[in-house]
């Protein structure tokens, strides 16, 4: 009798903990996944009533060129996640050489990352601007030591160049944070003896790098891939807002900026809930694959 | 004659053993000053690396700084050292006090820290209240709760965002600071985060704190949460951070000026001023300024938090 009141007591304590949390959650979460679904087979503006249009907005934006133009937008900017995390991983390297002041370059690497918002997209605009930026001062002087006439291109307002120049500022971005010290915590955690074992055998720094280091830091390297293409689709919008608006030529818009301008500026809330979905199952898949490959091959964390 | 013989040959045997240990020695001294070269060069390489990263890093901020310390004709003057780029050589302060002024700046950023204060305050309170039951409590459906929570987590933000829009829109919170905080609150991740933390606590303080009668909810307050400091401290610093930046959710649920947030009234303010050089940069450092400061003072818990976050979540 006892100890059924007891856990009486502990389910309505535990109810009492979860309650708060758990309203947010469904009110804010759980139920809107479940609508969002529902929005995606309806056409709505939020001032008509909404109608009910089966699968014609995933139609619709199978044949919308600009829903194409868009994923690819955000495939080239995906770019990026190679480039970076060859940078964090030669970064990790160099810091994991036991030097002086490593707290020093840690914070300094970690300042992009940590400042990454409007204000920094401002800053980069204006390194970008054709003129008077800091960039293409650079260009020109570098030319100019080296008896050359060399011009910057007008960066952000150039179709060919746009993407680059974000894919640029990303890099710079994102070398030094997250991904760096994921990658430094990896590289500590090597075991010694592997690399004195390799040179018993005789290997070179190189022959260490790719038969010890690569292989043993794998599965940070596969995780910090995966995080960064789930982030990468769902990514683009700051940025393209404040630098080129999307600019030029819908050169610089991504998927999620299409999907606001669909939402917030055109009004098609359903058209954007279908482009959420398709979105949301792109992600899904990528996160099936994390987690089947950590289910696996991760044994030592 | 066969004793002396054999002493010759155990001295023989130690001259050997002898020779070959100084030889032993002679080549790992070899190796030990080989290494200690390679170690000396690795070093030299790792540095310059560094030093050439850290450059790359500071100078878009060196030159934002410089550049809000000038006066406006110096941005676009062609008659520059090179270094004047970068190091600023006149202050103009006024630039400061100016961008202050053409826009209600001072109105941003108590917006802008009262709300980060508010999501932050209300995230970390639920979630750990949430997760101690998660985590330490039984009670029927947890499991499937737990799993609902978990599903959850990977549900891109965009596809909640438009049904949270509509469901403020109806409730005419459109414009109001309850949308900017209400929604921000509660999320999967810090409840699972702080469920993680919670687990690895050992159990053994709360058997005792039972026994001599203390409530749930005093095992919580007393025991639980001071001893989860370092991740209440990394969930508290990565949510006020990711307020502070947020951008795209106040630019969809704020249309009144006064209403803005810092990123949005910078937003705001670049489309007014776009070519005023001096005062966007002194704008973006005021905005940057106070991210600096919290990382300097919680620094230790951006390293830790990213190691739990990104090693075990």
């Amino acid at each position: 009798m006892k100890s059924l009141t007891n856990s009486q007591k502990e389910t309505v304590t535990a109810y009492g903990f979860l309650f708060p949390n758990f309203l947010g959650f469904m009110i804010f979460t759980s139920i809107p996944v479940a609508a969002s679904f529902a929005l995606s087979f309806i056409s709505w503006d939020l001032l008509t009533p909404p109608r009910w249009v089966g699968f014609k907005n995933f139609i619709e934006l199978f044949w919308d060129p600009d829903f194409w133009k868009y994923c690819f937008n955000t495939l080239y900017l995906m770019l990026a996640i190679p480039l970076s995390m060859g940078g964090s991983l030669i970064l990790a390297i160099a810091m994991n050489q036991k030097l002086k002041g490593i707290v020093f370059f840690r914070t300094v690497y970690f300042l992009p990352t940590l400042c990454s918002g409007v204000a920094i997209y401002m800053l980069w605009r204006l390194i970008y601007n054709p003129e008077f930026g800091i960039l293409n001062t650079l260009i020109a002087n570098l030319g100019h030591t080296l008896g050359l006439t060399l011009k910057g291109p007008n960066w952000l307002t150039d179709e060919a160049w746009a993407k680059p120049a974000l894919i640029l500022m990303s890099v710079w971005q994102t070398v030094g944070g997250y991904n760096m010290i994921l990658y430094l915590a990896a590289l500590q955690g090597v075991p010694r003896d592997l690399y004195d074992a390799a040179e018993v055998d005789g290997a070179n720094a190189w022959q260490k790098f790719w038969a010890v280091t690569w292989p043993q830091i794998s599965p940070t390297t596969f995780f910090i891939a995966i995080m960064s293409i789930i982030g990468g689709f769902q990514a683009g919008f700051d940025p393209a807002y404040v630098m080129t608006g999307g600019g030029p030529n819908g050169s610089t818009t991504t998927l999620i900026y299409y999907l606001y301008n669909n939402a917030f500026e055109w009004q098609k809330m359903g058209y954007a809930a279908a482009l959420a979905w398709i979105l949301f199952i792109i992600v899904f898949i990528f996160t099936l694959l994390q987690w089947r490959v950590f289910g696996k091959t991760v044994h030592y964390h | 004659m066969a004793a002396l013989q054999a002493l010759h040959q155990t001295s023989e045997i130690q001259a050997y053993v002898q020779a070959k240990a100084i030889a032993k020695a002679l080549t790992l001294e070899t190796i030990k000053a080989r290494k200690k070269r390679r170690e000396i060069l690795n070093k030299t390489l790792a540095t310059i690396v560094l030093t050439v990263g850290a450059l790359t890093m500071v100078g878009p901020f060196l030159w934002m700084v410089s550049t809000s310390l000038k006066a406006p004709g110096a941005v676009f003057s062609f008659q520059k050292n090179w270094w004047e780029e970068w190091i600023p050589t006149s202050f103009v302060w006024q630039n400061y006090v100016k961008a202050w002024q053409v826009v209600p700046f001072a109105r941003f950023y108590l917006n802008s820290i009262f709300v980060a204060l508010c999501v932050t305050f209300g995230q970390v309170a639920t979630s750990a209240m949430a997760a101690y039951a998660f985590a330490r409590l039984q009670f029927p459906g947890r499991d499937k709760v737990f799993f609902a929570y978990l599903g959850t987590m990977m549900v891109p933000g965009a596809v909640t965002m438009i049904p949270v829009f509509i469901l403020l829109k109806h409730l005419g919170w459109i414009d109001t600071y309850k949308a900017l905080i209400l929604p921000g609150i509660f999320t999967a991740y810090g409840t699972f985060m702080l469920r993680q933390f919670f687990l690895t606590l050992p159990k053994d303080l709360e058997d005792a704190a039972k026994i001599d009668g203390c409530s749930y909810i005093g095992i919580f307050w007393r025991i639980i949460l001071p001893l989860s400091k370092p991740a209440l401290a990394t969930l508290t610093t990565f949510t006020f951070m990711g307020t502070w930046m947020n951008f795209m959710w106040p630019l969809i649920v704020i249309n009144t000026q006064t209403k803005y947030t810092l990123p949005v009234g910078l937003a705001y303010f670049q489309s007014l001023h776009n070519t005023d050089w001096t005062l966007l940069m002194a704008a973006s450092v005021m905005m940057i300024l106070p991210i600096l400061i919290v990382f300097m003072v919680n620094q230790r818990f951006f390293v830790e938090g990213i190691k739990l976050t990104g090693i075990k979540g």
